[in-house]
């Protein structure tokens, strides 16, 4: 039975599945490229969530083609206007972090934040 | 429609709009433009909280054409606009006392970027605290995180750059988990808007269907504050970030920044799932765990700590423990004694901050407990007012932190169970505050030459630094106010509780 359950909802197992790889990489890696390639994995697993939540079987995006009003041909549209806000907050966040990552680099040299952590201790700063 | 109730509304869109216009300005126009803004969206905020007192009730506030299921609100009650006014204050009297420091550790062309990330960081503040939509909410939190992160790093050394990185690492985990929050909320009831979302998750409740789900979520949403606000095992981006960035920024940070999010926090428990559903829900007690240990730990880190503000900043840690324990009783007193925490931390945290500072100027900038020696005698304002602050701190009468301890501990006893350990982790955190702070004060007040030291550092008198010492009794005196005045403002909290769901 419950099998069956997420057999019938693999997309959404999937997008859970990819939130934890996305989560665990951002929070366990010591490189600091693998962080931010985690953090965009696991936001895209949201969108992936949301837009699954949005979409139903046959049905278009709603846009008004020759006339057809009725609410039955479309799907729902507010999941994918999150999608496009939370993609703007991942694409200016990533890059904030990117921009940290380059001074970072540029001062000590190597991308392991442990690394930069311990000389930052010896340095006594 | 009265002109007063498009203030809210007025303001963040101000405060958003005040950063770009900084950013063109010549500097000085800069600071005068963000001082006159903060000042301007303070007292909007006090008329805002006059009409929601004369009124009595909350209103609601419809953005752009489309009602209420569809469209985006903005919702006022007395809470929401004496905490926005509250941020006001505190952040003007942050921003005016770091102002020196500001001029000296920041790069001349990096500090209209200052003013930028304080016009954005005051927006999404007064967005998280107005707003009436979850996703609205989301996108002002990522906002606030960008621009604290800026808070941090404007003063450029490792040890920023660094904790900058640790901190957005930290934030960025909390927002995904509370992003996945809303898709699953949004998902089980089909609203964003909270007030219909609330309604919605009673109908779950009540008839049973989605348990699990809804308790995921109210898990995840609850985790991803609570790693944003730095509840204890996930404070180790604190020290740094609060310890090395320039004055304002240590201020601003810990008195504002993560009080923030907790109100979102309170939004969510009251106005998004509705307070019974979490009490059921057992959520509370984990945090209420959480609360208690980083109460203890909190102080035991600051009393290993020899740098003063990393051990203000660990003081931090065990605070926001307090005000975890308090949602984590899980009664309306409970609350309260956590709202008005919020208020008195945010007057306690921010002058010792300030304080310190002062003592670390006459101390040729040395930060140890040894360089402090005797710096209560050279500065003799400064002093007064870090052993102010922390008589506040540790909770002797008179002022704010003693207030917020007696809340705490009647709330205890509305409890049956959590009784004996809230008392116990009260009084043994106070215990472990009095060991760090009066040991901070009485190093200030050994002269150098009984301690057999050779001490030096110039002489600061008030007319030196007439601004800061204007502000450090500012402080005081607002301390005093939370301190002596309780009454009101605790009624004032319980009023706008009640009208806040």
């Amino acid at each position: 039975m419950n099998l069956a359950n997420l057999m019938n909802n693999y997309e959404e197992a999937v997008a859970m599945i990819l939130f934890g790889i996305g989560f665990s990489n951002l929070l366990l890696q010591n490189n600091l490229i693998k962080k931010i390639i985690g953090l965009n994995i696991m936001d895209t697993a949201v969108y992936l969530f949301l837009a699954l939540k949005g979409y139903i079987a046959g049905r278009k995006a709603p846009i008004v083609v020759d006339g057809v009003q009725s609410v039955d041909a479309y799907i729902n549209p507010i999941p994918s206007g999150l999608v496009l806000t939370g993609i703007v907050v991942s694409v200016s966040v990533s890059a904030l972090m990117l921009s940290l990552t380059i001074r970072l680099y540029r001062r000590y040299h190597t991308l392991n934040l442990d690394e930069i952590s311990t000389r930052l201790r010896r340095e006594g700063l | 429609m009265e002109l007063v109730q498009n203030f809210p509304f007025f303001s963040i869109i101000l405060a958003l709009f005040s950063g770009p216009l900084c950013s063109i300005l010549d500097r000085r126009a800069a600071r005068r433009v963000n001082t006159a803004v903060i000042l301007l969206i303070g007292a909007m905020s006090l008329m805002v909280l006059h009409f929601t007192i004369r009124t009595g009730e909350s209103y609601v506030y419809q953005m752009g054409h489309f009602p209420a299921p569809w469209g985006n609100e903005i919702r006022v009650g007395q809470l929401e606009a004496c905490m926005a006014s509250f941020f006001c204050i505190v952040m003007l009297l942050c921003m005016l006392s770091g102002r020196r420091e500001l001029e000296r550790e920041v790069q001349t062309t990096k500090q209209n970027l200052y003013y930028v990330m304080i016009g954005l960081l005051l927006s999404s503040l007064l967005a998280l605290i107005y707003t009436n939509d979850l996703f609205t909410a989301y996108v002002f939190v990522e906002i606030n995180t960008i621009s604290a992160c800026g808070l941090i790093m404007i003063r450029q050394n490792g040890r920023t750059l660094e904790a900058a990185m640790r901190y957005m690492i930290m934030s960025l985990l909390g927002s995904g988990l509370l992003l996945m929050g809303i898709c699953f909320l949004y998902d089980l009831t089909g609203h964003l808007l909270m007030s219909n979302i609330k309604e919605s998750v009673g109908v779950l409740a009540a008839s049973g269907a989605y348990h699990v789900p809804l308790l995921i979520t109210i898990c995840l949403m609850s985790v991803g504050i609570a790693i944003k606000s730095a509840l204890f095992p996930f404070h180790a981006w604190l020290p740094d970030a609060y310890g090395y960035s320039t004055l304002s920024s240590s201020a601003i940070l810990s008195s504002l920044v993560s009080k923030g999010y907790i109100f979102l926090l309170i939004k969510i428990f009251y106005r998004v799932i509705g307070f019974d559903v979490i009490r059921e829900s057992k959520v509370i007690n984990v945090l209420f765990v959480f609360g208690i240990m980083g109460m203890i730990l909190g102080s035991v880190f600051a009393i290993q700590e020899n740098h003063i503000r990393r051990m203000i900043a660990y003081s931090s840690v065990a605070q926001i423990g307090y005000i975890y324990m308090g949602f984590g009783l899980g009664t309306t007193a409970g609350m309260i004694a956590a709202l008005y925490h919020i208020l008195s931390h945010a007057a306690t945290k921010s002058l010792l901050f300030v304080a310190a500072s002062g003592l670390t100027d006459v101390s040729d900038d040395r930060t140890d407990f040894l360089g402090l020696t005797g710096a209560g005698y050279r500065n003799i304002l400064a002093g007064m007012a870090f052993t102010a602050g922390s008589l506040s701190m540790v909770g002797i009468p008179a002022f704010a932190g003693f207030i917020s301890k007696l809340l705490f501990a009647q709330a205890a006893y509305e409890t049956n169970r959590k009784l004996v350990l809230a008392l116990v982790a009260l009084a043994v955190s106070t215990v472990l505050n009095a060991v760090y702070f009066m040991k901070t004060v009485i190093r200030l007040y050994t002269p150098g030459w009984r301690a057999g030291l050779a001490v030096s550092g110039a002489r600061i008198r008030i007319k030196d630094q007439p601004l800061k010492s204007a502000m450090l009794v500012c402080f005081v005196i607002l301390n005093l106010i939370l301190g002596l005045c309780s009454e009101p403002v605790v009624r004032l909290l319980a009023e706008g509780l009640e009208r806040f769901a």
